[in-house]
């Protein structure tokens, strides 16, 4: 800088707006992937351990088909949702296969975004029938399979087997909402937190256990008629029961907290009960990661009303229509969700690192039995018992537990799930909270074209 | 600074001859294609953004698409929750900098002294600005914030205190993390403006009987003008960009509590995927920007004139 005195506003101004322009643009653009070229499969996955043990193992597959190049690109979930959806919904076709879960398989497949798979699972080797039919009914539109499960998940109750016989308590084998609250209040102490439960917005965090709540508390989203029923008293008095118990009873800072800070907190040994997904299982139990290894019980999700009251995930692998190498990339597909591939973790890796709830007839597999014993069996049976057609005790226009499977829901419950986590952090009450969420609800509704 | 200055414009020598114009275009050549780049990297994004402002484009829904004129602005300015986000957003520009301007300023005057071990207490304090944003954002939601573990509670814990600072003082604990971020950037340029400052200068202060807190306000705070003001500006222009301690720490929550404009644009853009509605939020928001910062400046630059 000089001493003496130019106008000195208007290149700092140019310089602010040049910065302005340029960090404001790039924002939204997405990046570049290598792909092309004879029998190349490039495949978008998810950054968690079951995907990451795929390319450990993508030797086997190379050994069998030396003519295929398998390229990985593995993003955290949310990237590769938005990276995923950008490029189908652009039919950019930079991935021959997708790794996409049960909320997006049935939306994409009427897009016309998926390949069919049951033409190729015809092969009675892959055996199409062995796999888990709740699984395969969340991941087929129209009676058609669209996605191959890689692992799949329901939810259930973990709680603390020593701190539950201190206090002289016992857990019934599928307790209600009632009873857990009762049992958070009773543990609860300085030290440890009574339950655990996700209070962080976003529709895949807090929304997930909570769907299952307001389900069977006899609460929905919508009815057949696409009416939202967010104000009913059904949903007021699931999420109310809800929101109290983590707000008496629950962990410090849950209106921040997800599956992960939950996962830590319990696997620390700071709460006593942990309403979760059923691969938080798989945590608890890895002395690695975790202190209470051994103490942890599990039991099906507390209900209210209904008879079950789990949820149901699924990662699958599709295969999108604007792949330009499909055979060889339902070649990928049936070879990273087979019984064989099963076999191949368990013998290379681990048996407790089999992807669970992806095929029955992992569960006959005695190694495995031996080393998920804690969790294999709650898993299976959370998993068989949930009924993805009609998990409440209304019908519902969709197919689906913890969302309701539209375009639109991930808009609606991000928002939602805002409005109830102020709720829990007591800045609103629960009626204000479902109130702008019933109008969010209705607004989606009429938006989205659902109601005539 | 003592940045290379061509020959001619140094104080006092002869005014420089006329550049022919084949000089000039000798000179300029060899610049025009970073300059291009330069161009091409920054508006051409920016005018597909504003093309895109134009048309109604919804990623999930494969028919739509096509020209909407002005209904994705009406949209986005209609959104209380766009409202929402534009006063969130002052608040958090507002109170990280001139949080971080004072704290820097603060340091930046300390650190103009000499003392044994200065080098290290100053690259110790340059170093939160070398933490990527995302690590700092996820250091203070667990280390610092959280109500269990966390140091901030283990520090007045005491006194009998224990505050969920996340939940209580979202907004507040969003300004506290980018403020311990920008601290040192903003002390940086203070601290350039401090030690350009002419000895001789303030050795005739001392001799005329000025104490140090005289000394600053005539002298010294003067000088540091031009460089508070750049603080401000570019320490503004950044902070109105925060996304990382937003999404890291609280993704927008309690409630609508900090969702600013760029986290709610993500959210237009990645969640709703309404790619139309993003991108005339996203127009917006630079062009408030530009007014804002143009505004400011000439106030900025008029008072301080006028004090002077």
């Amino acid at each position: 800088m000089s001493t003496r005195t130019p106008p000195r506003g208007l290149p700092l101004t140019a310089a602010a707006t040049g910065l302005v322009l340029m960090a404001t643009a790039c924002a939204g653009a997405g990046g570049e992937a290598s792909g092309g070229g004879e029998r190349v499969v490039t495949v978008a996955t998810v950054a968690n351990p079951q995907m990451e043990d795929i390319e450990s193992l993508i030797g086997e597959f190379n050994d069998q088909h030396d003519d295929i190049t398998v390229e990985f690109v593995v993003l955290p979930e949310n990237q590769l949702r938005d990276r995923v959806t950008q490029d189908i919904a652009t039919q950019s076709g930079q991935y021959d296969v997708v790794t996409v879960g049960t909320y997006e398989v049935p939306i994409w497949a009427e897009n016309g975004w998926l390949l069919g798979l049951d033409e190729y699972a015809a092969d009675p080797e892959y055996d199409i029938d062995d796999i888990i039919p709740t699984v395969r009914s969340a991941l087929s539109y129209d009676d058609q399979m669209y996605g191959a499960p890689f692992y799949g998940e329901s939810s259930f109750l973990m709680y603390r087997t020593d701190l539950f016989e201190e206090a002289g308590l016992e857990m019934p084998d599928q307790p209600t909402w009632e009873e857990v609250a009762g049992f958070a209040a009773e543990l609860d102490d300085s030290d440890t937190a009574g339950i655990c439960l996700r209070g962080v917005p976003g529709w895949g965090e807090l929304l997930a256990p909570l769907n299952t709540v307001i389900l069977t508390h006899g609460g929905q989203w919508y009815d057949e008629e696409w009416n939202a029923h967010l104000d009913s008293p059904e949903v007021q008095e699931a999420v109310q029961t809800y929101v109290d118990l983590v707000r008496d009873h629950g962990q410090a800072g849950a209106p921040n907290a997800g599956f992960t800070e939950c996962l830590t907190t319990m696997a620390q040994g700071d709460a006593a009960m942990f309403y979760d997904s059923t691969v938080a299982a798989g945590n608890l139990e890895d002395p690695e990661s975790s202190s209470v290894v051994g103490d942890i019980g599990y039991v099906a999700a507390p209900v209210a009303e209904t008879d079950h009251a789990g949820w149901l995930w699924a990662w699958a692998l599709s295969i999108p229509s604007t792949s330009t190498d499909p055979e060889a990339a339902w070649e990928f597909v049936s070879w990273a969700t087979s019984k064989e591939y099963h076999r191949l973790v368990g013998e290379e890796l681990g048996w407790e690192r089999v992807p669970p709830g992806a095929r029955v007839s992992t569960y006959d597999i005695p190694e495995y039995q031996e080393a998920a014993a804690a969790f294999a069996g709650p898993t299976f049976e959370a998993i068989e018992n949930v009924d993805v057609e009609q998990p409440g005790l209304h019908p519902q226009p969709w197919t689906g537990v913890q969302y309701v499977a539209i375009p639109e829901f991930q808009d609606l419950g991000t928002r939602v799930s805002q409005e109830i986590s102020a709720a829990i952090a007591g800045q609103q009450s629960v009626e204000e909270a479902l109130a702008t969420s019933q109008e969010y609800a209705e607004e989606t509704a009429e938006s989205g074209g659902y109601r005539d | 600074m003592t940045a290379q200055t061509t020959p001619g414009t140094a104080r006092g020598a002869p005014a420089p001859r006329e550049l022919t114009r084949g000089e000039r275009w000798g000179r300029r050549g060899p610049l025009l294609p970073g300059l291009l780049f330069v161009i091409a990297l920054t508006q051409i994004p920016f005018l597909f953004t504003v093309y895109y402002s134009f048309q109604d484009s919804n990623l999930l829904r494969p028919e739509s698409g096509g020209f909407s004129g002005l209904a994705n602005y009406g949209a986005v300015l209609g959104d209380p929750l766009f409202r929402n986000a534009v006063v969130n957003t002052v608040l958090l520009t507002a109170g990280a900098v001139l949080l971080s301007l004072v704290l820097g300023l603060g340091l930046a005057l300390l650190l103009d002294r000499a003392f044994l071990g200065r080098g290290v207490v100053r690259t110790l304090m340059i170093t939160p600005f070398l933490v990527m944003p995302v690590a700092a954002a996820l250091l203070w939601k667990t280390s610092m914030y959280h109500p269990v573990y966390g140091l901030l509670n283990w520090v007045i814990s005491p006194f009998g205190v224990r505050v969920d600072w996340v939940n209580d003082f979202p907004l507040l604990s969003i300004i506290l993390v980018l403020a311990w971020q920008w601290t040192p950037f903003m002390m940086l340029i203070l601290l350039a403006g401090l030690q350009s400052q002419p000895p001789e200068v303030l050795e005739a202060a001392r001799v005329d009987g000025a104490g140090p807190l005289e000394t600053f306000r005539s002298i010294t705070f003067p000088h540091l003008r031009r460089f508070l003001e750049l603080a401000l500006l570019l320490g503004t222009i950044y902070i109105v960009q925060t996304f990382d301690a937003i999404y890291m720490i609280t993704q927008g929550g309690p409630g609508q509590a900090t969702t600013n404009l760029p986290y709610f644009i993500y959210l237009q853009a990645f969640r709703a995927f309404e790619v139309g509605e993003a991108a005339a939020a996203g127009v917006v928001v630079v062009a408030a920007t530009l007014v804002i910062a143009m505004f400011a400046l000439r106030v900025v630059s008029s008072l301080f004139e006028e004090e002077s």
